[in-house]
């Protein structure tokens, strides 16, 4: 029997009856969720616009850059420094402060921008020397230049606050900034994953020196994939920092570790489907919510546990390792949540309920 | 003691050499498995800081005598090494290299997280493996310069433990295994080579001398705790590229060149001491984009 194929116009409006009842259950849930819930709910659509751009660069390009946490941490400095007033900035400013960068003063979504725009800029840069290298080397040099970020965050008083931070931010980033970002990022990405770009990246994956004697201008694409999702992380930066309400250097806050937790949220999705990146996100940050109850003192088969500090980060770290050994491809693989997939899997269902 | 004197150059000149020496013994450890396997082992740096953990525990609750305590450690992070490379890389061989390489990145993420909760995340004393600390206070003179007699002692070790190694790899039958499998596996498996085997051996031995190093890391700095392991390691590999990779002389090499810029640029430079950990990387890009296959490496053609 053939597959029947969607109509073009069938899915788009599939898309957008689709994306308004998101909206409406995200008004529901606004109204109605509790403080902590609301923050988790926003914190899914973060870690979505993280996991979705690292997925760009590693999952669909092959590249395999571990400097996902440096760009982040470019786009929280940049926001928050242009969010903060220039009262907030002096005061808080033990050590002085560059006289420029204690008067710019921008709202949320310039700042944003802004943010965005700057790692994306570090990117362009950085990508020179970095995207010449192959594999595990650029692997190690991508890593290396987000600890640079962060040593100099740490180092530059006059500009960063050094290791005292920026505190006492807005909390800009409600449930439609948020969430509006993530539709952006999304749309945005996929966008360029079905353009002919995109099917360019993926040859690159598949084989770089193929896809180099096809033509493809290898450094270019790949410079491309790396600038659009740094700058994607600049933004998530922005809208992190502006969750968290306070960003500082530390290696465990902004360091590798950050870059591996969405590491680990694009593996557990599958590497290269960008719906999976979705699903990873949002299984990352329920389960590392739910897992807090490991460090508060609980009763298991009536025995009386204390609180372990650090317990939730073994956890994910067996789980990442089981996922790695035993199911690499991840919840999604390759695959795509698209309506086409979708309506496959549910006639091949009905077929198989109409067989048995 | 002025900056531009001898006696000073002298006295970082010996630092370098020792800080050097401390990076190329957890160098080896990346250099050998990425001659065998293509995998940058991240959790090498981790299984150096669980071998000072284990010299610390040996030392304070089985109350060892030091030597004892640190014989016990080594044999102990090399076993972990053996376990590590069993549970976790081995049944990944097939798969793609990127594969074993977020495993090894897991796997690294998992001993931290394990020393956090088991350990503890307060940085604890190394000192008190010690109950008698006055070798450690002992300051000799060399030609004007003053230096602990402990930086001597760490060179000298640094530098038996090397022995033993070049002894390991060129002399005996392993070594001569580990040597073939580096440039052929199929083919050493058929000549009757446990191919498996060797690749614990090499796992359980890179281990044992990054524990080494990580013991008299914590004499130099005694300062103990779950994510000491990550920046030195992240520098080791550093070295271990910058030498030559698969090299065990070129890890020599590079580990001496990344000591002597870090010592002698913080000490000449004061400002930049906070960027002090910065320069490995920027020396990393250097030697990437200059000369990729390192100082003493062989360059590789890739085929098609």
């Amino acid at each position: 029997m053939m597959e029947k194929k969607l109509k073009t116009s069938t899915k788009v409006w599939l898309t957008i009856i689709f994306i308004l009842i998101m909206g409406f259950l995200l008004w529901i849930a606004n109204r109605t969720f509790d403080d902590y819930k609301l923050r988790v709910l926003r914190l899914i659509a973060i870690y979505g616009i993280m996991a979705v751009s690292l997925n760009l660069i590693n999952g669909i390009t092959g590249v395999f850059s571990l400097g996902h946490a440096g760009f982040i941490l470019i786009g929280a400095y940049t926001a928050a420094l242009l969010t903060l007033t220039p009262e907030q900035k002096a005061m808080s400013f033990l050590f002085g402060i560059q006289p420029w960068i204690e008067k710019i003063h921008a709202d949320f979504f310039t700042a944003t921008i802004a943010g965005g725009v700057m790692a994306a800029l570090f990117a362009f840069l950085i990508g020179w020397p970095v995207l010449k290298l192959r594999g595990d080397y650029l692997a190690i040099a991508s890593l290396g230049f987000a600890e640079v970020v962060r040593i100099w965050a740490n180092n530059a008083l006059t500009i960063t606050n050094g290791p005292l931070g920026l505190k006492a931010l807005q909390e800009y980033s409600n449930i439609w900034w948020v969430y509006g970002w993530l539709l952006f990022t999304v749309v945005f990405i996929s966008s360029l994953v079905y353009s002919s770009y995109g099917r360019a990246l993926k040859a690159i994956r598949e084989d770089e020196i193929a896809a180099r004697s096809m033509g493809i201008n290898v450094f270019k694409h790949q410079l491309l994939a790396f600038v659009v999702g740094a700058f994607f992380a600049g933004v998530s930066g922005s809208l992190y920092a502006h969750w968290l309400t306070t960003i500082d250097p530390r290696i465990t806050t902004m360091g590798p570790m950050f870059t591996f937790y969405i590491l680990i949220m694009i593996v557990l999705g599958g590497l290269g489907s960008i719906s999976g990146s979705l699903i990873g996100a949002a299984i990352f940050a329920i389960l590392f919510e739910w897992l807090r109850n490991l460090e508060q003192p609980f009763t298991f088969f009536g025995i009386q546990v204390p609180g372990i500090p650090g317990m939730r980060i073994l956890v994910i770290s067996v789980l990442f390792i089981l996922v790695m050994i035993f199911w690499q491809r991840g919840i999604m693989g390759r695959e795509e949540l698209t309506w086409e997939n979708l309506y496959k899997w549910f006639s091949r269902l009905k077929r198989e309920g109409e067989k048995s | 003691m002025g900056i531009s004197s001898g006696s000073f150059f002298l006295q970082n000149l010996f630092n370098a050499i020792m800080l050097g020496g401390l990076y190329a013994l957890i160098a080896v450890g990346y250099t050998m498995v990425y001659g065998i396997l293509r995998l940058i082992n991240f959790a090498h740096g981790d299984i150096m800081m669980m071998g000072v953990y284990f010299a610390f525990y040996a030392a304070t609750i089985l109350s060892l005598s030091s030597i004892p305590a640190a014989i016990v450690a080594v044999l102990g992070a090399a076993g972990l090494g053996f376990l590590i490379d069993r549970i976790a890389y081995k049944p990944l061989r097939n798969a793609p290299r990127i594969s074993a390489l977020i495993t090894a990145i897991a796997m690294s993420f998992f001993l931290e997280s394990f020393a956090v909760v088991v350990f503890g995340a307060v940085p604890k004393s190394f000192l008190s493996v010690f109950k008698d600390r006055s070798i450690l206070n002992k300051v000799l003179t060399v030609g004007g310069a003053k230096i602990p007699l402990l930086t001597f002692l760490v060179i000298i070790l640094t530098a038996a433990i090397f022995a033993v190694l070049f002894w390991i790899v060129y002399r005996t039958k392993i070594g001569m295994a580990m040597r073939a499998i580096s440039m052929d596996i199929p083919t050493t498996s058929l000549m009757g080579i446990n191919v498996d085997m060797v690749i614990g051996f090499t796992f359980a031995l890179g281990s044992a001398l990054a524990a080494a190093s990580g013991i008299m890391w914590a004499m130099r700095y005694p300062n103990v705790f779950p994510y000491m392991g990550f920046m030195p390691g992240l520098k080791a590999f550093i070295a271990a590229v910058v030498g030559g990779i698969g090299s065990i002389p070129g890890a020599i090499v590079g580990g001496l060149v990344l000591g002597a810029v870090e010592i002698f640029a913080v000490s000449y430079f004061p400002d930049l001491s906070g960027y002090r950990d910065a320069f490995s990387f920027i020396i990393l890009i250097a030697i990437l984009l200059i000369k990729p296959s390192g100082i003493l490496g062989k360059k590789a053609i890739e085929k098609v």
